[in-house]
């Protein structure tokens, strides 16, 4: 595939600043290139008149085609990678039970390709990932994938190769149950958040590698500084400005990519395009949210609607009722509503840096827009947030605190001093002196009724890990027979990152025995937030008292936390476990998890 | 709660489960049906980080002696709470049970694959950042300067090319390019080794180099570097660069360069001890990252004996120079 020169580069012809935002109203894919000979037919989706449409295949015998087409977000034509021709990929609608065979044929030009089934439980040469579960889909070819859908409910699909992900390759993937659900709804919609860049995203990788902080527009500046002065007086501002100068980091760093490079879709639609899913007053309408972001957190909610909470990760909740929630990359939340008393509401997605938004609208008939809300103020992290709150107030903790700060917050620090502390994490000694890692925690926790970064106190009833708990007891039941912790690390400006300071690259896979209950401690030593997935197994999250607590396949993993979960190693084979931020893991962190007999 | 996943995991080997898991389910619902939402001893011992909480018996703990007046109920979060009193220990074998491998079972786990298979992202980079590239207007003449930084590699290890030079109402007063292998032995220093070439001033020469450059606490960018050269010359140059951000795009941008030697060569107008001190001071704007035109001001000073060396050969000793140019980097 070879992209025309991608912007950023000087002054090229750029959309303008709104248009880029906002996208344009009747974006998508507009033709496939003539190399991937599909039909035009297959595009018909990106018509103004039915965006959002998108095809729902429910066969179990699925033909799957992957190639480059043409797509327009933000007033520039640019390619995309495709399935069927459509971005988002087609949904794919099946049922519990069921045995599905998908033929997924590759129509690159000289680029393998891969389709891995998020949080589905199937066997190791169906997961799709190259060198790992097989060995991709060469040019020209086509793998024959078939399997036992052995769970129900909301999840996806997307490619495991390279940045294919960003380029277009994801789609929603629904297991209907055998058994009816335990809530009811009259009417459903998918609602696939996604970001888009008129970038080749190769050459995004390569940005970030170059400068980390490309998009951080809002580091704070002078006239910040002299009005912090004036607010919290000199001794407080200064030694704001000194806790984080001695670490080399900036407070603004909610998220390495925002707005500034990406236009955000739902459902494969910019803003402007209005993506509206139906209703008639007075139905329980579902709503699968899927997080189909390659770097991007959402905060969702619709003013004016409860949402009730009923489904995880395609996994059953208790209901929870809230306002608002945020979305990891590659996390579901199925969320009824009850729109009633107006004729349009919009569903708003900001992303976690508060750069940019997608949404979409709820309507009773088509043409109909509720307002946009005003972003929320951008967030500053603290250093609670980073995990170095000691919560300790006395002096001495307090210089003890500047004292590790100066060390960079790196791995000279003497946390045998940290001894006594309850939440000072023990760091692998592989995070000593590692150049690839820039800042080690000293005081972690679960944080699990942490609504997090932005969302805390803002009137709202924001989800929190704590607030969902499985409808079901554990289902194995088992102790964790043995633990394993890794720590998530990582270089902002190398732009490295990596478990326990050692980058997939020059990692050994984590092994487990066939049959164990173990348990997974992670704790992250960085700055920014990831969402770790474990392939082939739940990922069954603990409670603070590291109990059985709710059944993920993403466990989102915010600064200064400490979070646990077992595994029951009941999938024999070579499984990716990773960051889904898509450039963490091409950065590094990754690693495979190989259970053995 | 009348629904369990196990309905959709059973379906994992439909004639094993069949026989193993009606007693799973059994248990499961046994399970559902004694937890109680009642508030319990939620006030563990002080978690000192290292108890297993998953090791304890909840069962033989003496709730009755929890003084439950202590309590803040209003606090708790009750539909967190999973655990009921008392509780069952968790059971050795698992309720859902593990099924057996069968031999198409590890076929399919782990299939022959070819080296390369996965694709990696690249794990060599470069960058070639022309930090100044300037106009100057001094009270004594004008001319160009420019300095360049440039890397080739991963994250640790990278070849450096580093050069400076200047050019005087026409003439390339100095010129140098250094080629250095740098490696990071922390997250924030590299040390680095090479050479350096001299084009400029008089005849070109040839210094060994060694330094360390990188992040200094509060984001000062440092390097310092040491050179020896063939007559056995010693010299060295301090560089300290600072932002401030004025607004995210007009950025301030001090710096200080201060060069020594150690013998004193008055055939290439160096005295010993401290040669120069260059302090500036530009002003970018970034319209976008990688293109930032900037003016500034500049002011340099010749110190001790190579002062002197200067100004008999007609030059003066100090200067304050308008600039005017861009950063850009690739």
């Amino acid at each position: 595939m070879s992209f025309p020169k991608t912007p950023g580069t000087g002054t090229p012809p750029m959309p303008s600043r709104r248009l880029f935002v906002q996208g344009v109203a009747a974006g998508g894919v507009v033709a496939g290139l003539a190399a991937t000979g599909l039909s035009p037919r297959a595009f018909a989706a990106a018509g103004p008149g039915l965006v959002g449409a998108l095809q729902v295949l429910s066969s179990q015998d699925v033909q799957l085609s992957i190639g480059e087409s043409l797509a327009n977000f933000t007033g520039r034509t640019r390619p995309a990678i495709t399935v069927n021709g459509s971005l988002p990929a087609p949904i794919l609608r099946w049922r519990e039970g069921q045995t599905v065979s998908i033929r997924v044929a590759n129509t690159l030009q000289g680029h393998p390709t891969s389709i891995h089934w998020h949080g589905l439980l199937l066997p190791a040469n169906m997961d799709g990932v190259p060198g790992l579960s097989f060995n991709g889909i060469a040019p020209g070819e086509a793998y024959q994938y078939r399997f036992t859908l052995k769970q129900s409910g909301t999840y996806w699909y997307h490619s495991h190769s390279m940045f294919q992900e960003q380029a277009g390759l994801y789609g929603a993937l629904i297991i209907d149950p055998l058994e009816p659900a335990p809530y009811h709804f009259d009417r459903e919609h998918v609602i696939l958040l996604s970001d888009w860049t008129d970038m080749d995203p190769g050459a995004l990788f390569r940005r970030m590698k170059k400068l980390a902080e490309y998009d951080n527009y809002y580091k704070r500046t002078l006239p910040d500084f002299l009005r912090d002065v004036r607010r919290d007086g000199w001794a407080a501002a200064t030694a704001d400005r000194g806790m984080w100068g001695r670490m080399r980091m900036t407070p603004t760093d909610i998220s390495d990519i925002n707005a500034h490079t990406y236009t955000y879709l739902l459902n494969g639609t910019a803003p402007a395009g209005n993506w509206t899913g139906l209703f008639r007053s007075g139905e329980k309408v579902l709503l699968r949210f899927i997080n189909g972001g390659s770097m991007t957190y959402f905060d969702v909610r619709i003013p004016g609607l409860k949402m009730t909470v009923v489904a995880a990760d395609g996994q059953y909740i208790h209901p929870v009722s809230i306002d608002e929630f945020r979305i990891a990359p590659a996390e579901t939340f199925d969320v009824i509503v009850e729109p009633s008393g107006q004729d349009a509401y919009t569903i708003f997605c900001q992303d976690m840096g508060r750069t940019g938004h997608a949404a979409g609208t709820l309507a009773v008939r088509h043409g109909l827009q509720a307002p946009i809300p005003e972003r929320d103020a951008r967030p500053l992290l603290t250093m609670s947030d980073m995990g170095h709150d000691m919560g300790h107030a006395s002096n001495a903790m307090a210089g003890h605190d500047m004292k590790g700060m100066e060390g960079g917050c790196g791995a000279s620090m003497g946390h045998g001093a940290h001894g006594a502390d309850p939440k000072a994490p023990r760091h692998p000694a592989s995070e000593t002196g590692n150049p690839l890692v820039d800042m080690q925690s000293m005081a972690t926790e679960p944080k699990l009724d942490d609504p997090g970064i932005g969302l805390r106190d803002n009137g709202r009833d924001v989800l929190t890990y704590g607030a969902m708990r499985s409808l079901f007891d554990d289902p194995d039941g088992r102790e964790p027979g043995r633990e394993v912790e890794l720590h998530l690390t990582g270089h902002m400006e190398k732009f490295s990152w990596s478990f326990d300071g050692i980058p997939f690259a020059s990692a050994e896979p984590l092994r487990l025995n066939y049959g164990e209950r173990m348990r997974i401690v992670l704790v992250n030593d960085t700055m920014m937030q990831h969402p770790i997935h474990l392939h082939g197994v739940w990922s069954d999250l603990e409670n603070a008292d590291g109990e059985f607590h709710l059944r993920k396949h993403t466990i989102d993993m915010p600064p200064g936390t400490r979070r646990t979960y077992r595994v029951r190693a009941d999938a024999l084979g070579r499984w990716a476990y990773h960051c889904h931020l898509l450039y963490h893991m091409e950065a590094g962190m990754m690693r495979e998890v190989r259970i053995e007999e | 709660m009348s629904r369990s996943p196990l309905t959709a995991t059973s379906a994992l080997s439909t004639a094993l489960l069949l026989a193993l898991s009606a007693p799973a389910w059994a248990q499961s619902h046994a399970g559902h049906a004694t937890t109680p939402t009642a508030a319990t001893a939620d006030a563990p011992p002080a978690d000192d980080g290292n108890v297993d909480h998953s090791q304890m018996d909840h069962s033989t703990m003496d709730h009755g002696t929890t003084d439950h007046s202590q309590m803040d109920h209003s606090k708790m979060d009750h539909a967190a709470m999973g655990h009921g009193v008392p509780k069952a220990p968790a059971p050795t074998a698992p309720l859902e049970p593990i099924p057996a491998v069968t031999a198409a079972d590890r076929l399919a786990a782990f299939p022959p694959i070819d080296h390369g298979a996965m694709e990696h992202a690249p794990e060599i980079h470069s960058m070639l950042l022309l930090n100044r590239l300037e106009h100057w207007d001094g009270q004594h003449g004008t001319g160009q300067a420019w300095e360049a930084s440039g890397w080739v590699g991963g994250n640790i290890n990278r070849l450096w090319l580093r050069s400076e030079g200047e050019r005087s109402d026409g003439r390339t007063e100095s010129a140098d390019l250094e080629v250095m292998y740098g490696r990071s032995v922390s997250p924030w220093w590299d040390v680095l080794v090479g050479v350096k070439q001299d084009f400029r001033p008089a005849d070109s020469r040839t210094w060994a180099a060694f330094g360390i450059q990188g992040l200094a606490p509060y984001k000062f960018e440092t390097s310092a570097t040491a050179y020896v050269g063939e007559s056995g010359q010693f010299a060295a140059t301090v560089e300290v660069e600072y932002e401030l951000l004025l607004t995210n795009r007009l950025i301030l941008q001090p710096l200080v360069e201060a060069s020594f030697s150690a013998k004193d060569e008055p055939e290439y107008g160096n005295g010993s001890g401290l040669n120069k001190v260059e302090a500036g001071l530009r002003l970018r704007y970034e319209f976008s990252r990688r293109f930032a035109p900037y003016i500034g001001i500049s002011h340099e000073r010749l110190f001790g004996d190579t002062a002197d060396y200067h100004e008999a050969a007609g030059e003066r000793a100090r200067d304050t120079r308008w600039v005017a140019g861009v950063r850009v980097w690739f």
